[in-house]
């Protein structure tokens, strides 16, 4: 496999690399055009809204109706998702992302109802290798979870988690994540660790699921999205790929569905 | 009351990777052949179309294309004092349901056993003596070997395209291949895929400390192939969405993109979908099976007779229908009598994740893209002075880099909040991981049997695993993570390691690998194995197990090859030996 080590070589110095840049950097710009052609023809086209086409854009800023929080609970995961990835100058957190309408959706759907997870009794608490054997579903879960920290944080702070200076919000959290809270109804440490999970989802997962907005987590990190061919790039070894993030819907990285 | 169908020749319970396999060999032959599969159709248009397929939460952590734990499960405990309580979700393995099975979403990484692993029994003691092997470890020959297989590991790699650099040749060792892996009569049918950074750094670092890193084989075409039925294949585009995904490139070989255009035009073939298996029916004797029972997607009962059940299942599946049809003994831990059930066994993971100065775009990747060292699998070292038996391989996989499940942070990282969110920002795309892929050896106390509370929709008792990782492997572990801290530490601009052991107990919780085997196991004697060499059932030779249930124990590598090379060896029995002479073609 000599010819790998080659091919950094070459990458790094050599013209090859130089042209395949140009080219790329050529191929950008038609398609910075192209999109911006759409947006103007959307502009001038307000029969097409009257229609019922509405704009992407338009909706996504729109506040986004819940599907299943109530608005207590919204504001925990809110106020939660967002010192789990907090806003900063290195990028967007969590809830610029809007992790909390990701979350929300989820929730609704297949994944909070345990559509797919057994959930036959005896129900018995078992082993960590055993993994989750609580009798509650995603949405359950939350649901209570949620009013019991709250409850905890109104007789400890005497107010909501939401309305808690970030210092207590990050010490609840940690006690959650360490089960030293006992919650009423539900297990903290599940409550933490689905939290965080589906924080990172929303964060991450394409912005198709309401999570991710404008690729807030994407362009964190550099992953340009599913694009369909690397043939050319994957051996372009130590440069940086060139071409926008695009998402399944497209490039704008907003939340096109209602 | 079930409604009697007429009757088919062949009936295959299940339609992933085997049964395309047998289907299309028997059907071939003139027999009648019917699929049933649980799942449904799916194909790669529309199903898998580039257009949306590339969805990582809907396939890779919503688990949409694999087995749905409301309708089949198992239960699990470490050990026998324990209570074994559901698997709720899939977490440890994701075996797959619909046509093509799991051959549907895997990688691609289309390994051969070492002639060795087929003899691990015999070769070991008279390697290392007969002490060597610890009493409660109950390995044991194949039945079959290297030698009698490779034609069949031959037909599956030229079925599937696989890219790959050959590293014996009739026994000329060849530049740039494994030059562990036993002969072949040629190379590969496609040269290897495109290296990715990280495969480059690995090659590198792994020469740097003595090893002979290879391209790893891989069911990704690295260019446009046509296999031996005429099927046509597309080059992969590096998309990075194999592994959990159907390809909608027609570059990962499966059964739709590599058997089922011919196979679905055979008039001897026909498949129902939705169609859950429940019992293999046998007749009075209980030596003879006269059919299957199934449910179909309206909860309509269905008695489907046929000459010859072959069991095309998911590997532990395979086994819970054994059970709850009362073919052969069932394994008693506690008398160590009985098979079915016996000798389940798994695979030991571990990885360094390694985080360099150079760009790696993990992002542009296939599901078989590797580079590995193959020098501590099997027995190509000396156990004596490790004191174990077994081993793995240690390989760099570019997979892709989807990011909610492929991101790596370093040590003392903390797990949320500005720090995590900074060592995210920092590292994605400066970062890879070094994976140990381990055999696992059969145990007394490592077994399947029918759960004493758990139902599955149909009110049959779940299926139970007993399993836990043993001494043995996890020293094997250690010794070949510990040679992947080696290669690690070589890698030129290293910033920093992270070593993931894989310690204490087995959970059912995070995902290790699919590669669940046995509890079906192969062998020569009765009294230690459920089929014979030809796969065949001893106690009801008109059923025929395939899959990773009939592995007696797990080996160093992934079990697809395998899996493929004895669907075929089996097929060629059945077909011009069985059908010549239906009965058992190996005296109990």
């Amino acid at each position: 496999m000599h010819h790998g080590a080659r091919s950094i070589g070459a990458s790094a110095d050599g013209p090859g690399g130089a042209s395949a840049g140009d080219a790329d950097a050529a191929r950008t710009s038609r398609l910075f055009a192209t999109r911006r052609l759409i947006l103007k023809a959307s502009f001038t086209l307000p029969a097409l809204a009257a229609l019922g086409c509405t704009r992407h854009a338009d909706r996504a800023e729109q506040p986004r109706q819940l599907v299943y929080f109530q608005p207590a609970e919204r504001d925990f995961v809110d106020a939660a998702s967002e010192r789990l990835i907090p806003d900063g100058d290195d990028g967007l957190g969590a809830r610029a992302a809007a992790v909390t309408v990701f979350i929300d959706s989820q929730l609704a759907g297949p994944y909070g109802q345990a559509a797919a997870w057994y959930m036959e009794g005896p129900f018995a608490k078992g082993t960590p290798e055993q993994g989750y054997q609580l009798p509650l579903t995603p949405a359950q879960l939350y649901r209570a979870a949620i009013a019991d920290i709250d409850g905890h944080c109104q007789n400890a702070f005497g107010k909501r988690f939401a309305a808690l200076a970030p210092a207590d919000q990050d010490a609840t959290l940690h006690a959650l994540e360490k089960g030293d809270l006992e919650l009423p109804h539900a297990s903290a440490k599940e409550f933490f660790d689905m939290l965080l999970k589906n924080t990172q989802e929303g964060f991450l997962a394409d912005p198709l699921y309401g999570g991710n907005r404008g690729f807030a987590g994407w362009k964190l990190v550099g992953f340009p999205g599913p694009r369909y061919n690397y043939m050319f790039e994957i051996t372009q070894y130590g440069k940086p790929y060139p071409l926008p993030t695009v998402g399944l819907l497209g490039r704008n990285g907003q939340l096109v569905w209602s | 009351m079930a409604t009697r169908l007429p009757s088919v020749d062949v009936v295959l319970v299940g339609f992933g990777w085997t049964a395309s396999i047998l289907g299309h060999e028997l059907a071939d032959a003139g027999l009648k052949v019917l699929a049933l599969e649980r799942g449904i159709y799916r194909d790669t248009v529309p199903d898998f179309a580039t257009t949306h397929i590339q969805d990582e939460l809907k396939y890779a952590v919503r688990n949409s294309i694999f087995e749905d734990a409301k309708r089949e499960t198992l239960t699990f405990r470490n050990s026998m004092d324990q209570t074994a309580l559901p698997m709720r979700h899939l977490g440890s393995f994701r075996p797959g349901s619909g046509v093509g099975g799991a051959g549907v979403h895997w990688n691609g990484q289309t390994w051969r056993f070492l002639p060795t692993d087929f003899k691990i029994r015999s070769e070991t003691e008279a390697r290392y003596g007969k002490g060597f092997i610890p009493a409660d470890m109950t390995i044991q020959d194949w039945g079959v070997t290297y030698e009698e297989l490779e034609p069949y590991y031959d037909k599956f790699e030229y079925l599937c395209g696989i890219s790959g650099q050959a590293g014996n040749i009739q026994g000329r060792i060849q530049e740039g291949g494994n030059p562990f892996e036993g002969p072949r009569a040629r190379g590969y049918p496609l040269p290897p895929l495109l290296r990715s950074a990280g495969t480059v750094l690995f090659d590198k670092a792994a020469r740097e400390v003595g090893f002979k890193p290879f391209a790893c084989p891989a069911a990704n075409t690295s260019a446009a192939y046509k296999n031996p039925l005429g099927v046509q294949m597309g080059p992969c585009t590096y998309c990075g969405y194999c592994e959990w995904f159907g390809c909608g490139n027609y570059s990962k070989a499966s059964p739709q993109t590599t058997i089922l255009p011919v196979l679905l035009q055979n008039k001897n073939f026909s498949y129902r979908t939705r169609c859950d298996v429940t019992r293999v029916n046998l007749d009075a004797s209980g030596k003879r099976a006269t059919g299957v029972t199934y449910v179909d997607g309206d909860g309509k009962e269905f008695e489907q007779p046929a000459e010859l059940v072959v069991l095309c299942a998911f590997a532990q599946h395979n086994v819970h229908l054994l059970l709850l049809s009362n073919i052969g003994k069932k394994y008693d831990p506690q008398s160590n009598t009985g098979v079915v059930g016996r000798n389940y066994a798994y695979q030991i993971t571990s990885s360094v994740e390694v985080f360099v100065d150079e760009l790696m775009n993990p992002f542009m990747g296939a599901g078989a893209l590797g580079q590995a060292v193959d020098e501590f699998n099997g027995d190509n070292f000396d156990h004596g002075p490790a004191g174990f038996v077994g081993g793995g391989y240690i390989a760099l996989w570019t997979t892709g880099g989807r990011p909610i499940l492929q991101h790596h942070v370093p040590d003392g990282t903390p797990k949320w909040g500005e720090g995590w969110k900074k060592a995210m920002a920092e590292n994605y795309l400066r970062s890879a991981s070094i994976a140990t892929h381990g055999s696992v050896m059969s145990y007394r106390d490592s077994y399947l049997d029918l759960d004493p509370t758990y139902r599955d929709i149909y009110g049959n008792p779940l299926l139970r695993l007993t399993f836990d990782f043993h001494d043995n492997e996890h020293r094997m572990s250690r010794f070949v993570t510990d040679k992947a801290t080696l290669i690690a530490k070589a890698l030129p601009g290293l910033r920093s390691l992270k070593v993931n052991q894989r310690d204490g107990h087995y959970s059912i919780v995070p995902y290790q690998t699919t590669h669940n085997t046995g509890g079906a196991a192969m062998g020569d004697d009765p009294k230690t194995s459920v089929v014979n060499r030809y796969l065949q059932s001893w106690d009801v030779p008109n059923v025929f197990v395939m899959g990773s249930s009939v592995f007696p124990q797990n080996a160093g590598y992934n079990p697809t090859g395998t899996v493929g090379a004895l669907a075929y060896w089996a097929a060629d029995a059945i077909r011009n030996r069985y059908m010549k002479n239906p009965g058992p073609l190996v005296a109990a």
